[in-house]
């Protein structure tokens, strides 16, 4: 478990429960919770789409696709079954937002599911918890159990004549799931491989139905939006950017946590005020804004807005809401080889340029930090990357070749460093991983 | 549906709505690059290879998975999309391990045809490869890892195409590898399949690695010898000390009725025709023991002891016997021989299907009958009997593709659990012997349904199961040797309430509808034509025997009694196949000529050794009555074709060859002899001769010359010419085919092979008992989920 910590900047709306015991049901209802969702039981589909709409809120996974919206692609009528699933499969380095949710706050997840199901006409949702999340499995799973007890799940939920079930499913551990249509066919009992779309999962989804799937944290988000109402929750945040973000914040800092700051909140003030800045007085050198899949910021480059819009212009993404920040004493070839180490090993093989691109980075990174880098090595790692950029089957091959390509182009003289068989200079003598000649 | 208009380079192009972009570019003759992308599998959208530039779309799009809109513009050839494409040939290349001079695939591999397109010829990588060792998963499929590239074209042909399921991916990543279904080998219907799609050498064949150079072999598009299917095989043929050895069976050219499909006999059981058991000289019984002899001897003695029994003894103390696996025109041959030459009408053949049941049925019908096209087309298909997975291969293959790119309805009635129930959307299981029942009651007998009403198929099911079929039009009614007869009769009767029902009779061996469209019968001459009713066979041959002859068990009844002085036995095995005591033939004389010493060349006094289909040339009509091209791929130094040898026996028996074999007639031209013979060169010129209105005739010993015979005398076989030479299927009718006869159904004794087994060929076959499933009872019926 881990400790919470706060900043006065903060805006607590997904985050306001945490700590204070919300796992338990009667502590749930309490602090307002299932309020919202019978508000929704009284209210016509549209409306709540509206509202959601217009409330502003963006997927909190990372693409920040309007969550309103998606749910209006839900066909009104289907022969098949409707289904709502939630992605908690939290496995973007440098993220750790759903699991407090999922620690803190169970219920406002579930009821996030069953406002999402009232307002698509679905009857089912699921909750997909991400593998290495086994602790936080049997939190879900009480939470369910009570919430049936009581009858806010089931058959005819709080009296209403509605009928909504929820299933928790517990992943195997793979990052590649994480991405929508890969969830579905893990859900399905398949290998977590992306599916071909179109069909998108709103029309053909889980088990061929038509499907929502969102983020933990939006699904979290959208109880607060049904009680607050959708101006207020708009006006958290800059235009087209509705509500807070639970941002994770985590590297160099004095100050490590998980904090809840509106949408466009400054980076620069988020790493030195809310993040306590960087410890022992030393420089800061890079930030990775929104998870380890968005291309790095320098230290210059740090003065901006984090919303999904300001972050695109800076030629970056605002993602998942993982900041990792690296001072003057880390290696950035070190640094990009981590990065890649993580995305080889996460790559689910189905297309070429993700399956063999990732592992070819990995190996000349993993030789070239080593010592044994030549001077063409730096070209083709660009090269590489950037032909894996925009031309694999889902968005993995583009999460791998972005950091990789900034750190290249902005820290291109810290490769030059490495060449000719001299040691990082990073590094003490000796302390160097040996070179993985084999995979 | 709706056309849809697009523009591909700046050239217009229309095809119907659904169509991909990829298909939509090759209608206009654009290529697009694949390697996962395969016509008929589902989309993988894996290899990255077709990417092209779609207007208004940020980034490329791949062609395979997009489906063209109106309007939508398309550039399938810039720098960027080279560039893409050359990326993903280099990350191909990183890990492949390049051993291309002494891949099986090299010269015939799509990365190396892809690298020589895009120019990856610079390596980026000096980091050492992944490398996985090699693996044998059945006698006949190899798997070389480090070439895979993991195109997943051999999962899908096996599980959606095969119905087999046998191939998976294991692990993820880099590590991705694709895995056999018992771990570390396969149990499967070992049909090669997987080997033939694959685009790379990654998957081998165990009888063809590492022996030759695709370059170094000629290729012969030729018909099967094995199952009476006809699929079309490519046969790889290279000199060797005895003549030409043929070294690789596949499925290169996808023009045949069997498009992508072949099974593990088409593939690999060629094997027979170099076993060392094989016959290379005439064999003579001197003092009780078959000696070596030359031809000449052996032709004089045949010559003279046919002459001298016909002439005392007469024709009906003469019996012959033919050939299910000999071309159309020796059958043809040999029944003009025994009625003409031999003076006999006592000739026949090992029976799997009552082919003149079915004829008589189908007189005053015409296009009554389905090619095996038609059953890949058809909207509804009935089977009743026969189990095609075990039996007919391309035509299992045909009924379950239909099933699942046409939406095709099956419906099964068997007295097994057959493995197509899998795609019937109606499954009847019967009792045993009561496909007859069944037949009577489709044709309006309501009493025969207490016969096989059960207990998950009452009368109401079945009356409801024969509404539905009524109302199918263009049905398809297949039905394997269990019917025969009256109830043949009665399934036509059922077909022609029909609109558009089409009838397809099963029967076992590579030309048995051949053997028996030829007339090798007793009472019937080629097109079901009867004896007493010679007509213008009569007119053409002159003095021929005008009553029914011997069937085969009269034969051993008149060969018991002493009467039967001569038993010629043609390519057949009748001994072993129907048990019969070999003392019986102790009086006669007895020829065989045959590619073993078989359990009926034992007995023989003379054996003449025979070349099999694979080493001459003629046709083939296979259970459909698809009428195809036979070439000579092989040849075995020492053998002669059957065909030679009874026009040589003719001729020492002092008959006019010129009536039996109307040759010389056509203009004598170079057919590339003198060139040495390329493949495909006899071909070219038969193309021209038949435009030019000239004849193949060049001598006695060439088929061709008597399939103008055929084509005049043989109703349904009036098919066009060029189209068989040019290696497509004619589908030959039997409508009108005279009046056919009723036989003693008792004579039909279905061969029981199975996927693994195929008669005296099959027990030759090195490879078709090397495969473990052969030691199977029912191999094709272990269950695999489908996914």
């Amino acid at each position: 478990m881990a400790d919470l910590v706060s900043h006065p900047d903060e805006v607590k709306v997904v985050s306001k429960r945490f700590g204070k015991g919300a796992t338990d049901l009667d502590r749930y209802l309490e602090l307002d919770g299932y309020k919202a969702v019978q508000k929704a039981l009284g209210m016509q589909p549209e409306a709540i789409v509206n509202l959601v709409k217009d409330s502003g809120l963006r997927g909190r996974g990372g693409a920040g696709f309007n969550t309103g919206m998606k749910w209006s692609f839900v066909p009104k009528q289907s022969a098949k079954p409707k289904y709502i699933l939630c992605n908690g499969d939290e496995s973007e380095p440098g993220t750790c937002k759903d699991r407090l949710i999922f620690e803190h706050d169970p219920h406002a997840v579930i009821e996030g599911v069953v406002i999402a199901g009232i307002a698509t006409g679905s009857h089912t949702g699921y909750i997909y918890i991400r593998g290495e999340y086994r602790y936080l499995l049997e939190i879900m799973q009480k939470a369910i159990k009570d919430a049936y007890a009581r009858g806010f799940l089931g058959k005819n939920i709080f009296g209403s004549g509605y009928d909504f079930e929820v299933y928790w499913h517990g992943g195997a551990g793979a990052y590649e799931v994480g991405e929508e249509s890969a969830l579905m066919e893990s859900l399905e009992g398949k290998r977590g491989i992306p599916r071909i779309r179109p069909p998108f999962p709103a029309v053909v989804g889980l088990w061929g139905g038509p499907t929502v799937i969102n983020n933990a944290e939006t699904l979290a988000s959208v109880p607060h939006i049904l009680l607050g109402g959708a101006e207020w929750f708009s006006k958290l945040g800059p235009p087209k950017n509705g509500g807070t973000r639970l941002f994770c914040l985590s590297g160099h800092l004095n100050r490590p946590g998980v904090y809840e700051l509106p949408m466009g909140y400054n980076l620069k003030k988020m790493i030195y005020e809310v993040g306590g800045g960087i410890p022992n007085g030393r420089a800061l050198k890079a930030v990775v804004p929104g998870g380890s899949s968005c291309p790095i910021l320098t230290a210059a480059e740090i003065d901006v807005s984090m919303d999904f819009d300001s972050m695109m212009k800076a030629g970056t993404m605002l993602g998942s809401g993982g900041v990792v920040v690296a001072d003057d004493t880390t290696c950035m070839v070190k640094f990009a080889l981590r990065i890649m180490k993580f995305y080889q090993h996460e790559s689910c093989g189905w297309c070429i340029p993700c399956r063999e691109g990732t592992d070819w980075l990995k190996k000349t990174l993993t030789r070239f930090h080593s010592g044994g880098g030549v001077k063409k090595d730096i070209d083709n790692i660009q090269y590489l990357a950037e032909n894996m950029l925009g031309r694999t089957f889902c968005p993995l091959g583009d999460a791998a070749a972005m950091p990789t390509i900034s750190i290249v182009k902005k820290f291109r003289k810290e490769f030059e460093d490495h060449l000719e068989g001299r040691p990082c200079p990073f590094e003490k003598a000796g302390t160097i991983e040996p070179v993985e000649m084999m995979a | 549906m709706a056309d849809v208009n697009i523009t591909v380079d700046g050239k217009k192009v229309t095809a119907p709505a659904g169509t991909l972009l990829i298909e939509a570019c090759k209608s206009v003759g654009i290529e697009v690059p694949s390697f996962c992308y395969y016509p008929n599998l589902s989309l993988q959208g894996a290899c990255r290879m077709c990417l092209v530039k779609v207007e208004k779309m940020p980034k490329l799009q791949t062609a395979c998975t997009t489906v063209i809109s109106e309007g939508m513009a398309v550039t399938t050839e810039s720098d960027e999309i080279r560039q893409a494409r050359k990326s993903m040939v280099e990350l191909l290349l990183g890990n492949h391990p390049l051993d291309c001079p002494v891949c099986d695939a090299g010269g015939e591999c799509e990365l190396q045809d892809m690298t020589f397109s895009y120019g990856a010829a610079e390596s980026k990588y000096i980091d050492a490869k992944n490398h996985k060792e090699e693996q044998q998963w059945s006698p006949v499929v190899f798997f070389d890892r480090p070439r895979c590239i993991l195109c997943y074209r051999c999962v899908r042909v096996c599980g959606e195409g095969m119905d087999v399921w046998a191939l998976g991916v294991q692990n993820r990543g880099v590590s991705s590898i694709i895995a056999p279904n018992q771990g570390d080998h396969l149990e499967c219907e070992e049909c090669g399949m997987c080997i033939d799609i694959c685009p790379v050498g990654a998957l081998t064949s165990g009888a063809y690695r590492y022996k030759t150079r695709p370059w170094e072999m000629k290729h012969v598009g030729t018909t099967c010898t094995h199952c009476a299917d006809g699929c079309k095989t490519t046969l790889g043929v290279r000199r060797s000390d005895t003549g030409m050895e043929i070294v690789r069976g596949d499925n290169r050219d996808k023009s045949g009725i069997n498009g992508d499909f072949l099974c593990i006999k088409g593939r690999y059981a060629f094997d027979f025709a170099h076993h060392e058991e094989r016959l290379t000289q005439p064999l003579i019984r001197k003092n009780g023991r078959l000696t070596p002899s030359t031809w000449e001897e052996a032709f004089k003695l045949i010559g003279k002891r046919f002459v001298e029994v016909r002439d005392k003894d007469g024709g009906q103390a003469i019996g012959v016997f033919g050939s299910n696996r000999t071309t159309n025109e020796e059958n043809y041959l040999l029944q003009k021989f025994a009625r003409v030459v031999l003076q006999t009408n006592n000739i026949d053949h090992h029976r799997t299907a009552d082919f003149p049941a079915l004829a008589a049925a189908l007189a005053g019908k015409p296009e009554a009958t389905a090619s095996m096209r038609d059953v890949f087309n058809a909207p509804a298909t009935l089977l009743i009997g026969n189990d095609p997975t075990e039996q007919h291969p391309l035509l299992a293959w045909q009924i379950r593709n239909n099933v699942r790119l046409h939406r095709a309805r099956l419906y099964v009635i068997n007295s097994l659990p057959i493995k197509l129930r899998r795609q019937a959307a109606s499954f009847v299981q019967i009792p045993e012997r009561s496909e007859g029942k069944v037949a009577e009651f489709l044709a309006g007998e309501d009493a025969a349904v207490e016969a096989i009403a059960g207990a998950g198929t009452g009368r109401d099911a079945w009356i409801a199961l024969r509404d539905k079929l009524r109302a199918e039009p263009n049905l398809i009614i297949i039905f394997g040797s269990e019917l025969r007869g009256k109830d043949i009769a009665s399934v036509v009767k059922f077909a022609s309430g029909i609109p558009g029902a089409k009838i397809v009779c099963l029967s076992d061996y590579a030309n048995s509808r051949g053997a028996a469209d030829m007339g090798l019968y007793p009472d019937l001459l080629p097109g079901y034509q009867r004896v007493s009713d010679a007509g213008k066979f009569q007119e053409e041959w002159g003095t021929m025997p005008q009553t029914p002859g011997l069937a085969l068990p009269e034969m051993v009844e008149s060969a018991k009694a002493g009467q039967l002085k001569v038993f010629y036995v043609v390519g057949a095995n009748p001994i072993e196949q129907f048990g019969i005591d070999p003392f019986v033939f102790s009086s006669s004389f007895v020829v065989v000529q045959d590619m073993f010493l078989t359990e009926t060349a034992l007995i023989a006094d003379v054996v003449l050794p025979a070349a099999n289909a694979y080493e001459k040339s003629g046709t083939f009509t296979n259970t459909c009555g698809d009428l195809q091209l036979v070439k000579q791929a092989g040849d075995v130094t020492g053998t002669k074709s059957d065909f030679e040898m009874i026009v040589r026996i003719a001729g020492v028996m002092g008959f006019d060859i010129r009536r039996l074999v109307p040759f010389g007639r056509g203009t004598g031209m170079d057919m590339g002899q003198s060139r040495g013979v390329q493949s495909g060169e006899a071909d070219r010129h038969g193309v021209w001769l038949e435009a030019s209105g000239l004849e193949l005739k060049m001598n006695p010993f060439d088929s061709m010359a008597i399939l103008d015979e055929i084509q005049r005398l043989v109703p349904g076989y009036d098919v066009s010419r060029m189209s068989i030479l040019t290696g497509n299927d004619q589908h030959t009718t039997l409508s009108g085919s005279g009046p056919g006869a009723l036989h003693d159904p008792e004579l039909i004794v279905p061969s029981q092979d199975s996927l693994f087994s195929s008669g005296t060929l099959g027990r030759y076959s090195r490879t078709l008992n090397s495969v473990i499933e052969n030691r199977q009872k029912h191999p094709a019926e272990a269950e695999v989920a489908a996914d």
